[in-house]
């Protein structure tokens, strides 16, 4: 892996809001991302991983200024935000660009799809809009030009987020955000839509942070994975090395909960139970412990730091697996080494 | 733990009386769009089968057929479409209206919109009770927490007073199930129900329905995208592309030898099936024709595409070992390799 100065880093980004309560009085903060740290370097594929309300979406939209973070630093290229004004993140948000999740609904449904790809152009006063430069840059995500008259609901989801993409590119971005780009996609046209990525990746060295649950793609596409659980990173590491042996419980969970298509490998019983506490009512200790099958009475009071160990590996556990007992991943997996 | 069997729990002769049964039924949007063709479809008590397919492969219109759930354009006709027993093509409005429930309910995707927000969950339960005039307020709510504590809800009583908002998609899906359950319908129907839920979330629910069968013996007709749920749950499965059925067997036939052209790119393109390493994840590329605009739906698409397929309709015809597989295609029996990445 090539060892380049980060393209954006985000130093123990939080982001908190208001508690319940009457506004008058004071309410304690409720913390959606605690003390997130996560680095992405040029060219660099990293995904975020983690269950609904795990703070992984919060992440994409704080680290571009969507959401504001209430502490924490981001710096692009080393040179630190100065604040988290909107104006700093306007000019970060110069060189990267988010892909929503529903593409469809990030459209505005009267715009023409190729006024739509001109626009960020338009904005920041970079680029051509010129109609030929449009039908080049629809060209790249697959869109031929009779697609630019159309209007969002005339298009398929794969082309939706073809066009969201050629829209994102459309300022040439150095990292794109992007927030579960397959879902609700069909498996046949899923790859078209990460091979697409990897292709952008290659003309242009773009980064991509992606956020997503899917673990069968994060499989193909991730050189480095981030696990959050209850906006905490639990895990993180190579992709290789995470998915082949994970080291936090959790990561463990989330890979075994993922059907495999090959019905003489059924599970007698769900991997884990329960589903993410409330952010609410964190527990104690440390916060997967009411659902971990190795917890032990440490773990209920005591809470894990974030370790450092070999390989630019991290995890916060108390008892952690053993990273290097391999169990086979679905599917079959070629030998890699 | 030993894993559940794949064997359907009904499997020995006399077969009992299928649930559903249906014999070329077409279904049309207005006179012109066909989205169902000739589809034959049989499940029997306590067999979980499920569909597989692309967006606008007429998944979601097969399944909605049955509970009479169609817009007003729709048209439907075929040779027979019985459920438990009724013939949906001949049921008016309250027929069918009676059928919902007590012979199918139905779970769907996104269990944040199958409730009404501005209602407590036990008045809406109690709402799908209307039809029990007998029984007091206290045995239906007492009927409401035994459902609901069935399908895994923490504390059920306390959830009678909550409102949607208030539980996460995963509660609420098992909310939905338990709903469906109340009324001890003979066949549940689930489009995709695990769709808009966390993995940890579906492992669970999955786990649910298939205890479920066991414990209430329900038949279940699951529609999904995902391989991984089918190969999880299913008995049988069929295959649907532009409104036709391509390909039926059981789960181990299409699993270990799927035979239509079709299926064997369907498998292709699941990711977890993908070696890692490949630098480029496999497509179909195109997309789902209109039904019925050719012989074969398929050809267009078609890796293994002859001339024959553009000249004849292709036959239902068995297919290898497995007994009741059947695939639609014209070179299926020779080209009935395994799909690639996987090993036998």
């Amino acid at each position: 892996m090539r060892e380049q100065p980060p393209l954006i880093e985000a130093d123990r980004l939080s982001v908190d809001v208001p508690g319940r309560g009457l506004p008058f009085l004071r309410r304690a903060p409720l913390s959606i991302l605690a003390e997130v740290s996560l680095t992405v370097r040029p060219g660099e594929i990293v995904c975020l991983i983690g269950e609904s309300g795990s703070g992984k979406t919060t992440f994409g939209r704080a680290l571009l200024g969507l959401v504001r973070p209430s502490s924490g630093r981001i710096e692009v290229d080393g040179v630190p935000l100065p604040d988290f004004s909107a104006r700093s993140f306007r000019a970060l948000r110069r060189q990267a660009a988010l892909l929503f999740q529903d593409p469809v609904s990030s459209f505005n449904p009267r715009q023409r799809i190729g006024a739509m790809m001109a626009e960020p152009r338009a904005i920041a006063g970079v680029g051509s809009t010129r109609l030929a430069d449009i039908v080049a840059l629809a060209g790249q995500v697959g869109l031929s030009e009779r697609f630019l008259a159309r209007f969002p609901h005339a298009l398929s989801g794969g082309q939706a987020r073809r066009a969201a993409v050629a829209r994102a590119l459309s300022v040439t971005p150095r990292l794109i955000v992007a927030d579960e780009p397959t879902a609700g996609l069909d498996v046949s046209v899923q790859g078209g839509v990460l091979n697409l990525f990897l292709d952008i990746r290659e003309q242009h060295d773009t980064a991509f942070l992606l956020i997503t649950h899917n673990l069968s793609v994060v499989r193909h596409i991730a050189d480095r994975i981030v696990i959050l659980y209850l906006g905490r990173v639990v895990e993180s590491g190579r992709a290789d090395d995470v998915l082949r042996a994970p080291r936090h419980p959790y990561t463990r969970a989330l890979l075994d909960s993922e059907p495999v298509p090959d019905p003489t490998r059924r599970r007698a019983e769900p991997p884990v139970i329960g589903e993410v506490p409330s952010i609410a009512r964190r527990p104690a200790g440390c916060e997967f412990h009411t659902r971990c099958p190795r917890a032990q009475p440490r773990c209920r009071s005591e809470a894990p730091v974030l370790a450092d160990e070999a390989g630019g590996r991290q995890v916060a556990c108390h008892f952690p697996l053993p990273g290097a007992v391999s169990i086979p991943a679905p599917g079959r997996r070629m030998a890699k080494s | 733990m030993k894993p559940p069997s794949l064997e359907p729990p009904s499997a020995e002769p006399p077969l009992p009386a299928p649930v559903l049964d249906m014999r070329h039924v077409s279904v049309s949007y207005g006179a012109h769009v066909p989205a169902v063709l000739g589809v034959d479809l049989t499940i029997r008590p306590r067999e979980i089968v499920g569909i597989i397919g692309e967006s606008g492969s007429g998944k979601s219109t097969l399944a909605h057929s049955v509970l009479g759930l169609l817009p007003k354009t729709a048209r439907m006709s075929g040779t027979r479409f019985n459920l438990a027993g009724t013939d949906i093509l001949k049921a008016d409005r309250t027929a069918l209206a009676a059928l919902r429930g007590p012979a199918a309910a139905m779970i769907f995707q996104n269990p944040m919109t199958a409730f009404s927000p501005i209602h407590t969950l036990g008045r809406q339960l109690t709402d799908l009770l209307w039809r029990d005039r007998d029984p007091s307020g206290a045995q239906k709510r007492a009927r409401i927490v035994a459902a609901l504590a069935e399908v895994g809800i923490p504390d059920p009583v306390g959830r009678l007073d909550a409102f949607p908002f208030q539980l996460s998609g995963g509660m609420l899906q098992r909310v939905a199930i338990a709903a469906a359950l109340l009324m001890q319908p003979a066949l549940l129907i689930a489009d995709e129900p695990t769709t808009a839920l966390d993995v940890t979330m579906e492992a669970q629910i999955l786990h649910l329905m298939r205890s479920l069968r066991e414990r209430a013996g329900v038949s279940i007709l699951i529609i999904s995208h995902h391989l991984g749920v089918i190969a999880e749950i299913c008995d049988r499965v069929a295959v649907m592309y532009a409104g036709r059925i391509v390909e039926e067997g059981t789960v181990e036939a299409i699993f270990r030898a799927p035979r239509h052209p079709y299926t064997q790119a369907l498998f292709a393109c699941e990711p977890a099936l993908v070696p890692t390493g490949m630098r480029r994840l496999p497509v179909i590329a195109g997309e789902v024709p209109r039904p019925g605009a050719s012989l074969c739906d398929f050809a267009s698409r078609c890796a293994v595409k002859a001339a024959r397929c553009v000249e004849q309709a292709p036959p239902w015809t068995r297919s290898g070992e497995f007994p009741g597989h059947h695939v639609r295609c014209h070179g299926s029996a020779l080209s009935g390799s395994p799909p690639s990445g996987r090993t036998p």
